[in-house]
């Protein structure tokens, strides 16, 4: 085994974590927060273009005796994770500035958990999956708790830590299952087994749970609200996007790969959740009147339909739910950085739905941003978030599951209720008083108008994305 | 047969106390439950002859954490921290242990009778030792070794951010 030859199609992980010490380094040297930023950016920066080239690039094999894959599934993961990373990163600094927590601290633990999501997306060895894991939720939950100050602050910390803890044990005890019965944490091996005894169906049950608790759907999201309300808005956007899409090829890596043998047996299963998924966080989204706490619902939502194209268990289905990710990280990634803007830009700390009436014509090319990426998770053409549904439902489709698609389609008829009544505060109610906001941070503008452009083209053109597969 | 007689009693002695955890009513009882489970669990690893593994579960868990653990316990409840330690009697605690004793020793008996006794493979005679455990984490789990290192980094740094006083509105 070659440490270095290993080491070099793992770049992205290496130069995440390299990142995150060089970032508490420039803090220690650096009064100027500015300056961390700087590194921090340029080290997911690179992560980024390291990834993509891997991506494109298509060679594809094992690493480290095993414990990670890269190319293929595990390398669009990566290229996913540190995409979101960048863009969270470059919007995080001016929020966090605005709201008087931007420390150093944070940028390094954003960093250290794009290493660990990495290596969650990626990983072929039970082992390797729960290390990743285990980094990326420490840092998210001090992450969650950064803002002490507001109770909801703590209270996502909390809720977030003991829930997760938990959730993590029902994981950490499917693992040790299944290994009893396989005696070994190599997915590879797993998939070989034929001996399927109590204590393997036990196993792979128990690792279910775990993971549907990561990726929130019901019933295990009653954590995903408080927590995705009480985060800094930047923070949540990269909860939702960067961790859901590494615990998601994560799943894909573990159904796939470890587990399509036994296929017949965990898509009803699945199958039920997604159902379950969609119908009650769609539900609860349309009374919602706190924006953020309507997007945490709209996200559970869309764990339901990432969900379906798992429940198909083909590799289109797989495809689907990837580039549903891809779609799901451009536009979320937006839409809460708009809401962090509306939310700081005077000190009114608005969130609800009656302070954002009006918003949308101060400041014109925000207010459309938002509107195209509402659309775009409303699922509607010509945006990359109906492409994502189209690409799912359809795999669902081929293998028979017509009620999963049927009960897709509806619930986000309904969804688009919820996000098109944000619209209608946006432009066609007057606020109270006058309202102006200020000018917004030049980066930060541009970078949401990149994403409202990615989310347009990669819904116009979805196969520049769908033929990396 | 020895082996496995020790196995069925550390066993029992294991799960009992991890069940009398969960039970008590007392942070501090529950605590000092922890400890015994976390002896019962080093007792296994000697019996699977893993010597190091043991070694490290009574260092390191049964020792350090459980210590720390009980630090916070005390300094939390302050107050009552007489009362939990006079509620401690004689009678309980030698009514645990042989309570859990005989348990361990009808279920030996069941197990026996039933020809269900549990096999320990001759194969983990090698696998215990520190060369064994160090040559296995350097190799074959170097990545999960080295990512531990990040999430014990991330850890210290998170534990730093929460417990440090940034003022309100400064840069760190």
């Amino acid at each position: 085994m070659d440490l270095l030859h290993d080491l070099s199609y793992f770049w992205p992980a290496a130069i995440t974590s390299i990142g995150g010490l060089a970032a508490m380094m420039a803090a220690a040297f650096k009064t100027d927060m500015r300056w961390v930023n700087a590194v921090a950016v340029f080290t997911a920066l690179s992560a980024t273009v390291v990834a993509a080239s891997d991506l494109v690039a298509g060679h594809s094999g094992l690493l480290f005796s095993g414990m990670v894959a890269h190319g293929g599934t595990a390398a669009f993961g990566t290229f996913v994770v540190s995409l979101g990373t960048l863009f969270t990163l470059v919007l995080s600094r001016s929020y966090l500035e605005k709201i008087g927590h931007h420390y150093a601290e944070v940028y390094a633990l954003i960093l250290f958990a794009t290493t660990g999501m990495i290596v969650l997306a990626s990983a072929t060895d039970l082992v390797a999956l729960f290390v990743g894991l285990e980094t990326m939720s420490v840092c998210l939950y001090v992450l969650a708790g950064l803002v002490r100050e507001r109770k909801t602050g703590i209270e996502a910390a909390l809720k977030y830590f003991l829930l997760g803890a938990f959730s993590t044990g029902f994981l950490l005890y499917g693992i040790a299952l299944l290994y009893g019965a396989t005696m070994s944490t190599s997915l590879d091996v797993i998939a070989a087994t034929t001996d399927k005894g109590g204590l393997y169906w036990a196993g792979v049950g128990l690792l279910l749970v775990g993971f549907l608790f990561k990726v929130s759907a019901v019933p295990f999201h009653m954590w995903t609200p408080d927590v995705y309300q009480g985060a800094p808005t930047t923070i949540t956007g990269y909860m939702a996007t960067a961790a859901k899409t590494s615990a998601f090829v994560a799943f894909i890596l573990v159904l796939g790969r470890g587990l399509q043998g036994s296929v017949e047996q965990w898509a009803p299963v699945l199958e039920i959740v997604a159902l379950l998924t969609m119908i009650v966080g769609n539900l609860i989204a349309l009374v919602q009147h706190d924006v953020k706490r309507m997007l945490a619902y709209s996200s559970i939502a869309h764990a339901g339909y990432a969900l379906v194209g798992l429940t198909a268990g083909t590799l289109s289905g797989y495809d689907g739910v990837l580039f549903y990710l891809f779609a799901y990280t451009l536009m979320n990634i937006g839409a809460f950085a708009v809401l962090a803007y509306y939310e700081t830009a005077d000190g009114q700390e608005r969130s609800t739905l009656e302070q954002f009436a009006g918003l949308g014509w101060q400041q014109p090319a925000l207010g459309v941003a938002l509107s195209i990426f509402l659309f775009s998770l409303a699922g509607m053409p010509p945006f990359a978030g109906f492409a994502g549904k189209y690409q799912v439902f359809a795999a669902a489709i081929e293998q028979g599951y017509i009620t999963l698609a049927l009960v897709g389609v509806l619930t986000s008829a309904a969804a688009a209720f919820y996000y098109i009544r944000v619209m209608v505060y946006l432009y066609f109610k007057s606020p109270e008083q006058p309202v102006s906001l200020p000018a917004v941070d030049r980066l930060y503008g541009w970078t949401i108008l990149l994403l409202a452009g990615l989310t347009i083209l990669f819904g116009v053109m979805p196969s520049l994305i769908v033929n990396l597969f | 047969m020895l082996t496995t007689y020790l196995f069925i009693l550390l066993a029992t002695f294991a799960v009992a106390s991890a069940v009398a955890t969960i039970l008590s009513r007392h942070a501090v009882t529950s605590a000092l439950f922890l400890v015994l489970n976390m002896v019962s669990l080093a007792g296994v690893y000697l019996l699977l002859k893993a010597q190091y593994l043991a070694v490290i579960q009574i260092l390191v868990y049964a020792g350090a954490i459980m210590v720390l653990f009980l630090f916070v316990i005390m300094l939390l409840n302050t107050d009552k921290e007489e009362s939990v330690l006079k509620q401690i009697s004689l009678k309980m605690v030698v009514s645990f242990l042989l309570g859990t004793a005989v348990l361990a020793q009808l279920l030996f008996a069941v197990a026996g009778w039933t020809d269900t006794l549990p096999m320990i493979s001759a194969a983990m005679t090698e696998v215990g030792t520190v060369e064994a455990i160090g040559d296995q984490l350097f190799t074959r789990y170097v990545l999960p070794f080295e990512l531990t290192g990040i999430l014990l980094t991330a850890a210290v740094i998170g534990a730093l951010l929460i417990a440090q006083h940034h003022n309100k509105k400064g840069t760190s």
